[in-house]
């Protein structure tokens, strides 16, 4: 062993203390040099394969076309093609197979056979050995005539090229007699460009064909999205269910329902306006065919598609041309709103068609119509107070038109930074909307308009929108928690929060085991129910709202709310006359013999007798103005009859549920109550005695409940238990996180002392060495200098000779 | 002896220290005393401020040098008709000064300005201390314990306003409590006005009642048997004879103190803040725990928070003091309504019926009917409760393994209704064994997930360790709705497939069908 070390220091460290003065060090890349496993001839083969794959990864890796370069005796065929750029650094290259041996020979000496071998072949060839100088002479002739000779034919390429560029030119005016208008307004801003280079990208452009996909026929397309949306459908139940969560830990991403799968959110709009660019403006009234149209148009136009938005990019300012025909699509877009205010069918599909798409509409017939309120472009706003500044004072038609076109203006494929300017849009609109809610009267109309909007922003980001609807409700939880934290009690939100609960339930799916967003959305529903005093009548309207939203998510997903059913319970209770009941006490946060326990109370019997029935408005939920006594009165007759639909659902929705009976003894206490001793119109009657023969016909059986069978515990084995020792001693007994990092210590230990016993052994060595050679300097030395004073005796010896015998003569 | 009128108000403030210069200089200027007790009654606070101080320093500085009469007072008249020396008249004279200053500082302390409460209080204190030094009483024996009685309690008599709420100025008082002899001589003195309060006016004012808890729960013994050393006012030596140095003295003093304050009818937010404080600073100083019993099971007897407050007092004493109460599980069981899960003590209530329901020994019925009502409770509960009550009513069956039948009956029959009565208040009768939990059934089809899935545990067999409910019992809705809003879901957000139209959504949506937007 100790040889070994020594040998591999000799080889090593020596090596590198000899040459420690040099700076330069010479490394021999070759491939395979030292492996003498392979052949010679294999190694050849290797080492040119690997020249091929290195000139091949230089290529620019756009170009597809061009897998390999062509060689014709190694010179690439597209070079000699082109012609017209020779430069010298090619003739050389050219040439230098041929050259190389002799050359090598004259400039660098070149090996000894090879000299030898050359000098044979001038021999044999001449029969007359030339001295070298004359060698020299005549290659400096050689090479000086073949360079004359090259430019001479470069020049000549140079001519030729130029003549045929002429010619070109001459055909091309011919070929092309309609130049597009884009090229002409370019040649007046830039001068001259570089005429060549604009003209190889233009061919390049028209020779580009593209295949496109057949075009599916109605019935392909109607089945495909039926397929889809039951496999929507069927990945809605499984996240309903929450059966396999763990499956879904590894499913890499939620394949949302609008996703291609092809990582690029798209706009639905632009999807589009593809359909309708052929210049048939048949539209369907029909939403179905209209989300089939998407799907199956989507593939073949997105690419289309890409090329104009380019092309528009390309074009720079907008001329007046545009303006026009701007102003003509503006128009379209402001009657298609009016349009979408008469039906309810068409707005989406409507609105979404773009502007810009639609030049090849009739320009004329809309040009004297075009609204000069409007701009048509809207840069995106970077601030709430933007956006509002951008909406407020407008009609809502001219709302949604704004926020279509900021859409359109910004659409995330435009440019770079379009998509944090939409993700921006999103919350700002979100706040917009939270401000028209508080309006009053709120602006419930635009809300309903802005709604299709916010759902197609989502679609598009859905991350950055669930924070937004995040944080919103969040602030509005927070403001409850800290009232609740401050005085012990909260009240209702304004009717923002509420329309916020609402847009989330647009937004997102509800029937989720759980959600990111809408899990919270529920907390915070029920928050609101069981929180929240019933004090006025736009409480309660508030109240019932929520739990109209309630059961909306629940719908599909029939999920168990205790707090719903505790609020509807209340809320008739404080609509019973007679608060004697016996079997029913109502659960916080209504609370017996309270001073709002008659709170819809009717006791006018000609206002019950007057009212209609009929929807809930929204509107009395905001409460800015008192109602008048009759609306008073109707409005707690709807709020009643509201409740009383709720309750319906409610029973219809949970009577499968195992203690049903227990859940709805209040309810048909209260009920049975109710129709005893109230004045109230003959539906409401009607209603409650429907509710009542509901949960009678639903008898169920209790059936005891058993435990599911869990596997049987093992045996108690009574073989020992191994325990790994890894080291003896105090280490043992410890976890194996523990035990792990102590064996990492000692390693690291044990490695590093290694090391510095090697890095002592080669000091050791290389202070032997020092010596060593010392000692060799000085042997040396000492045997100089006894050679001079031998050399001296020697000489002082003849001397005295000499002088000896001087002196004997 | 006519004083002389001291100068209007402006002019006041800086004679005040050379009166006061004046005053302790020489006796012949002691009419000065009238000039700075009328600057007492001054409008201004700061000049009121500075009078008190200088009353402080002045009648700090004549009982320094005993200048004042000591013994029985007589009446000011008969001392100058009498025929005792100029000194002693002096003396009796400037006594009866002394009293009308520590009168004023007394009306003071309900000044409407707290730096004049505050100050009149603390040169209160000193007059306390340093007349319990230099006492004003002849000793009656060698080695008599002497303590200025009457000026404590009108110090006391000051805190325990009938009109305005002291609380701040007892919060400053506390500093004082550390002190043993004013601790006690404090309880003594507040058991005293109290008594004096209600004879006087039976009904008295809530702002009283509010006073003297706030100065009584301030009071607080040491709880181990220490020695009795920290004394405000200084003595030479301490005797063993003094009831002050005993600590079962101050106990039974304390103990005096609150029967003499509970024995009366409270207002019932009072009812609530004593018992809170009940278990662990009251109950554990008593001489006599068992004392509190009447007081507590009449707050027992309330119903509502107030008898869910009492619980915590009343097994204290049945755990520690051998307290004998047939009913408390009835009791307890009658506490289980709705509104349980609603009110401001639940997570009180259930760390007590935990402590509670932990014997082993209870009977399986009476486990079964508390598992049983929980249950059904759980029906009308908000997510926040239901995450705690669920885990509960499993550690009820896993520490009770007879009542685990109510989770897993594989013999059974089917059963047209529910064989459990809900509206028996007797837990035997209310036949909760032969009934099954289908309530936590439905529960699992809660919309909360956690919710759901901490009911599907009833689906396996139980697990052997409790689960600990002790981090559950504070949740609020507020901490789930945060929590459940930085989980992050292992996908990107599931988005709804079907668009959007309008704000109510489509045409067989509940909403569209019972709102409408104009």
């Amino acid at each position: 062993a100790r040889a070994r070390a020594l040998r591999k220091r000799t080889q090593t460290l020596l090596k590198e203390y000899k040459e420690r003065d040099k700076s330069n060090v010479f490394t021999d890349k070759r491939f395979g040099e030292y492996n003498s496993n392979i052949s010679p001839e294999e190694k050849m083969m290797k080492r040119f394969a690997l020249e091929q794959q290195r000139q091949h990864e230089k290529k620019n890796i756009y170009n597809l076309n061009e897998d390999e370069e062509l060689t014709h005796y190694g010179q690439s065929l597209a070079d000699i093609e082109k012609h017209n750029d020779i430069v010298d650094s090619d003739s050389d290259a050219e040439e230098r197979g041929a050259l190389s041996a002799e050359l090598t020979a004259a400039h660098f000496g070149g090996g000894p056979q090879l000299l030898d071998r050359k000098t044979t072949q001038d021999g044999e060839e001449e029969n007359k050995p030339k001295s070298r100088k004359e060698l020299i002479e005549e290659l400096i002739a050689k090479s000086k005539q073949e360079k004359r000779e090259r430019q001479a034919q470069r020049e000549d390429a140079l001519e030729l090229t130029e003549k045929l560029d002429q010619d070109w030119k001459e055909i091309q005016t011919l070929l092309s007699h309609k130049t597009p208008k884009s090229e002409k307004r370019e040649k007046k801003e830039k001068p001259k460009p570089d005429t060549y280079d604009m003209m190889v990208r233009e061919l390049g452009f028209e020779m580009k064909a593209q295949p496109s996909n057949r075009m599916k026929t109605e019935e392909e397309l109607a089945k495909e999205e039926q397929e889809r949306l039951k496999k929507l459908e069927a990945e809605r139940l499984r996240r309903m269910l929450a059966k396999d969560e763990d499956e879904n830990v590894k499913k890499p991403k939620h394949i949302s329902a609008d996703d291609l799968n092809d990582g690029f959110i798209l706009d639905k709009d632009d999807r589009h306006m593809l359909s309708y660019k052929d210049g048939k403006m048949n539209i369907e009234e029909n939403v179905q065919e209209e989300q089939s149209r998407e799907a199956g148009g989507r593939d073949s136009e997105e690419e289309e598609d890409q090329d104009e938005s380019s092309e528009d990019e390309g074009e720079g300012e907008r001329g007046e041309a545009h303006t026009e025909s701007d102003g003509a699509d503006s128009h379209a877009d402001l009657e298609s709103d009016r349009e979408s205010d008469g039906e309810d069918e068409k707005p989406e599909e409507e609105q979404q068609q773009p502007p810009g798409k639609r030049l090849t509409r009739d320009h004329q017939k809309t040009r004297k119509a075009a609204s000069s309120e409007l701009p048509y472009t809207f840069a995106a706003p970077e601030s709430y107070e933007e956006l509002r500044a951008l909406l407020s004072g407008r009609s809502a038609a001219e709302q949604l038109l704004v926020v279509e076109r900021i859409q359109k203006c910004n659409h995330p494929s435009l440019a770079a930074g379009n998509k944090a300017k939409l993700e921006k849009l999103f919350g700002f609109l979100l706040e917009y909307i939270g401000d028209l809610a508080m309006n009053d009267p709120p602006d419930l109309q635009v809300i309903d308009k802005l709604v299709v909007q916010l759902y197609n922003l989502c679609q598009m980001f859905p991350e950055t929108a669930s924070d937004s609807i995040k944080f919103v409700l969040r602030d509005a939880m927070h403001d409850m928690e800290e009232m609740l934290e401050a005085k012990g009690r909260t009240v209702f939100p304004g009717l923002d929060v509420l329309i916020y609960l609402k847009i989330t339930g647009l937004l997102f799916p509800t029937s989720d085991f759980w959600h990111p967003v809408v899990t919270p959305a529920l907390v915070c529903m029920s928050q609101l129910l069981t929180k929240c005093p019933v004090l006025t009548l736009p409480d309660v309207v508030k109240g019932l709202f929520v739990c109209c939203l309630f059961l909306d998510y629940v719908a599909l997903s029939r999920r168990f709310i205790p707090e719903l059913i505790n609020f509807l319970l209340g809320i008739l209770y404080i609509a019973t006359p007679n608060k004697q009941s016996q079997g029913f006490t109502p659960v916080h946060p209504f609370r017996a013999l309270a001073k709002n326990s008659e709170l819809l109370l009717v006791s006018d019997t000609a206002a019950a007798a007057a009212w209609q029935g009929g929807g809930l408005s929204l509107r009395w939920a905001s409460g800015h103005s008192a109602l008048p006594l009759a609306e008073a009165n109707h409005a707690r007759l709807s709020c009643v009859a509201v409740c009383l639909a709720l309750l319906r659902r409610c029973v219809l929705l949970y009577s499968p549920l195992p203690s049903f009976r227990a859940i709805s003894r209040p309810l048909r206490v209260l009920l049975t109550e109710h129709l005893a001793g109230s004045g109230h119109p003959p539906q409401l009657q009607e209603l409650s005695r429907s509710i009542l023969a509901e949960m009678e016909t639903q008898k169920q059986l209790y059936r005891p409940l058993v435990c599911e069978k869990s596997k049987p515990v093992p045996l108690k084995l009574f073989t020992p238990r191994l325990v790994k020792v890894l080291e003896f001693g105090r280490k043992q007994g410890s976890s194996r996180e523990e035990q792990d990092r102590r064996r990492l210590v000692h390693r690291h230990k044990r490695e590093f002392k290694g090391a510095v016993r090697e890095i002592r052994k080669d000091n050791q060595f290389l202070a032997r060495m020092q010596l060593s050679e010392m000692m060799e300097r000085d042997a040396e030395r000492k045997r100089k200098v006894k050679q001079l004073f031998n050399s001296l005796a020697t000489q002082e010896g003849e001397w005295k000779a000499l002088k000896r015998k001087k002196f004997k003569k | 002896m006519e004083p002389e009128r001291g100068p209007a108000a402006a002019g006041a403030r800086p004679d005040l220290g050379g009166l006061l210069r004046a005053v302790l200089a020489s006796r012949g200027r002691a009419n000065s005393v009238f000039d700075i007790l009328a600057v007492l009654q001054s409008e201004d606070p700061e000049e009121i401020q500075e009078a008190v101080r200088t009353c402080g320093r002045l009648f700090g500085a004549l009982l320094e040098r005993r200048e004042l009469f000591v013994g029985q007072l007589p009446p000011e008249d008969t001392v100058r008709a009498g025929t005792q020396g100029a000194v002693c008249k002096y003396k009796v004279w400037m006594r009866h000064r002394y009293h009308s200053c520590c009168n004023r500082l007394q009306e003071l302390l309900a000044h409407p300005a707290f730096q004049v409460k505050e100050q009149a209080l603390r040169v209160l204190m000193t007059f306390v201390q340093l007349e319990g030094a230099q006492p004003l009483e002849k000793a009656q024996w060698e080695g008599h314990y002497l303590f200025p009685h009457s000026l404590f309690r009108v110090v006391v008599g000051g805190l325990l306003s009938s009109e305005e709420d002291q609380s701040l100025l007892i919060s400053q008082f506390c500093q004082y409590l550390e002190h043993d002899d004013i601790r006690y001589h404090t309880m003594q003195a507040a058991a005293a006005t109290t008594a004096k309060v209600t004879t006087q006016q039976p009904e008295a004012s809530l702002t009283f009642w509010n006073n003297a808890f706030t100065l009584l729960s301030a009071v607080s013994l040491p709880s181990q048997d220490g020695e009795v050393t920290s004394f405000y006012v200084k003595h030479t030596e301490l005797s063993n004879k003094w009831k002050v140095t005993h600590l079962k003295e101050h106990r039974k003093a304390f103990q005096a103190m609150w029967l003499c304050f509970l024995k009366h009818k409270l207002p019932l937010s009072l009812y609530k803040k004593v018992l809170l404080v009940m278990h662990d600073s009251i109950l554990p100083h008593l001489a006599q725990p068992t004392l509190m019993i009447d007081f507590l099971t009449s707050a027992c007897d309330v119903g509502g928070a107030i008898s869910l407050l009492a619980l915590n007092g009343l097994f204290i004493l049945i755990h520690k003091h051998n307290l004998e109460y047939p009913d408390f599980y009835r009791k307890l069981y009658g506490l289980l309504d709705p509104s349980i899960f609603h009110v401001k003590y639940r997570a009180r209530f259930f760390h007590l019926a935990d402590l509670f329901l932990s014997s082993s020994h209870l009977p399986a019925y009476l486990v079964a009917a508390f598992a049983k009502r929980l249950a059904h409770l759980a029906l009308t509960a908000p997510p926040e409760a239901l995450l705690m009550v669920l885990p509960f009513i499993c550690n009820l069956l896993r520490r009770h393994p007879a009542c685990r039948v109510l989770v897993h009956r594989p013999q059974g029959l089917e059963l047209d209704a529910d064989p459990y009565d809900p509206m028996e208040e007797d837990p035997a009768k209310s036949q909760a064994l032969e009934s099954c939990l289908w309530e936590l059934q439905t529960l699992q089809q809660h919309y909360h997930p956690e919710v759901s899935k901490a009911a599907s545990v009833i689906n396996q067999v139980l697990s052997v360790p409790e689960v600990s409910i002790a981090p559950l019992l504070e949740l609020t809705a507020y901490e789930i709705f945060e929590r459940d809003l930085k989980k992050k879901g292992p996908e990107s957000v599931p988005l709804e497939f079907i668009p959007a139209q309008g704000l109510l959504g489509r045409q067989d949506d509940l909403c569209a069908q019972l709102f409408t937007l104009s």
